[in-house]
């Protein structure tokens, strides 16, 4: 199954590597020195990582250097803000209930 | 509506963890009423144009509500199914909500939702969080939302053009 943007960056090193890259495009060998972590375990991390499209590579010469898909956080973040407009709606409807409930009750 | 009850919404990524604190102009009995009474339950908990209807609701521990998300069109948008895993009257209660069929299938994994209820100056706050493993049933449990609205605005847009054509 392909994981989730919740599934990446619930684990720290991904937003760490997340947080980095963000300022600048890295190449797994920097990000391995980096984090103090074998090559092994960084490809696991951008695996993931470039799954969800949260990085992606561009080839510059011999080297792979990873990007942050800064469009791909920004859905995640209106996702939330849809939900949180999802929200608000259901509790102004709570709102009148609760009024309506209140003056039944009078 | 009440501009001055605290409504605060905060996503916590790394524990997976949506947290929504609000408060209610009303006492803490009639809050616990509108969140566990499937009849009141039915009058708010879909955001409109969407509206809840409850198949069936058993408030108890190990009981259910059965119930489904009607859009504009008067069609069944998704079916949930929560099921309560711990009930303290007026304070606190605990569900399982998943995403089903008709047939009440369970589309598993779903979401832990934790509800804290308190009343202070005859105010009600209510606390949720909601512990989502994937974020793949979030992304559903908006989009159910997010489409009818939509449906909703361009119907209301054909509406106006038909009125300007006459």
């Amino acid at each position: 199954m392909k994981p989730d943007i919740f599934q990446a960056i619930a684990d720290p090193t991904r937003r760490a590597i997340l947080t980095l890259i963000a300022i600048q495009a890295l190449t797994p060998n920097v990000m391995a020195e980096k984090f103090d972590m074998t090559r092994q375990a960084v490809s696991k991390h951008i695996k993931v990582l470039q799954e969800c499209d949260l990085i992606r590579p561009e080839p510059s010469g011999r080297e792979i250097y990873y990007h942050f898909n800064a469009k791909k956080m920004q859905e995640f973040d209106h996702w939330l803000d849809q939900f949180r407009k999802n929200w608000e709606t259901q509790f102004n409807q709570l709102d009148e209930l609760l009024s309506t409930l209140k003056k039944q009750k009078k | 509506m009440n501009k001055d009850l605290l409504f605060d919404f905060n996503v916590d990524k790394a524990a997976k963890t949506v947290k929504i604190t609000r408060e209610f102009d009303a006492p803490q009995a009639l809050v616990w009423d509108a969140f566990t009474q499937a009849a009141l339950l039915d009058q708010w908990n879909a955001p409109a144009p969407m509206r809840a209807k409850t198949k069936y609701m058993d408030f108890k521990v190990g009981g259910r509500r059965f119930y489904a998300m009607i859009g504009p069109d008067g069609a069944a948008a998704g079916w949930v199914v929560q099921e309560y895993t711990a009930i303290t009257p007026i304070t606190h209660f605990k569900m399982y909500n998943t995403f089903a069929d008709q047939e009440e299938n369970r589309q598993l994994p779903g979401s832990e939702w934790d509800h804290t209820f308190s009343e202070q100056n005859g105010r009600t706050t209510v606390r949720i969080a909601i512990y989502n493993e994937s974020l793949a049933r979030l992304e559903k449990m908006i989009e159910l939302g997010f489409q009818e609205a939509l449906t909703m605005t361009l119907t209301t847009l054909e509406e106006i053009l038909k009125l300007i054509e006459k």
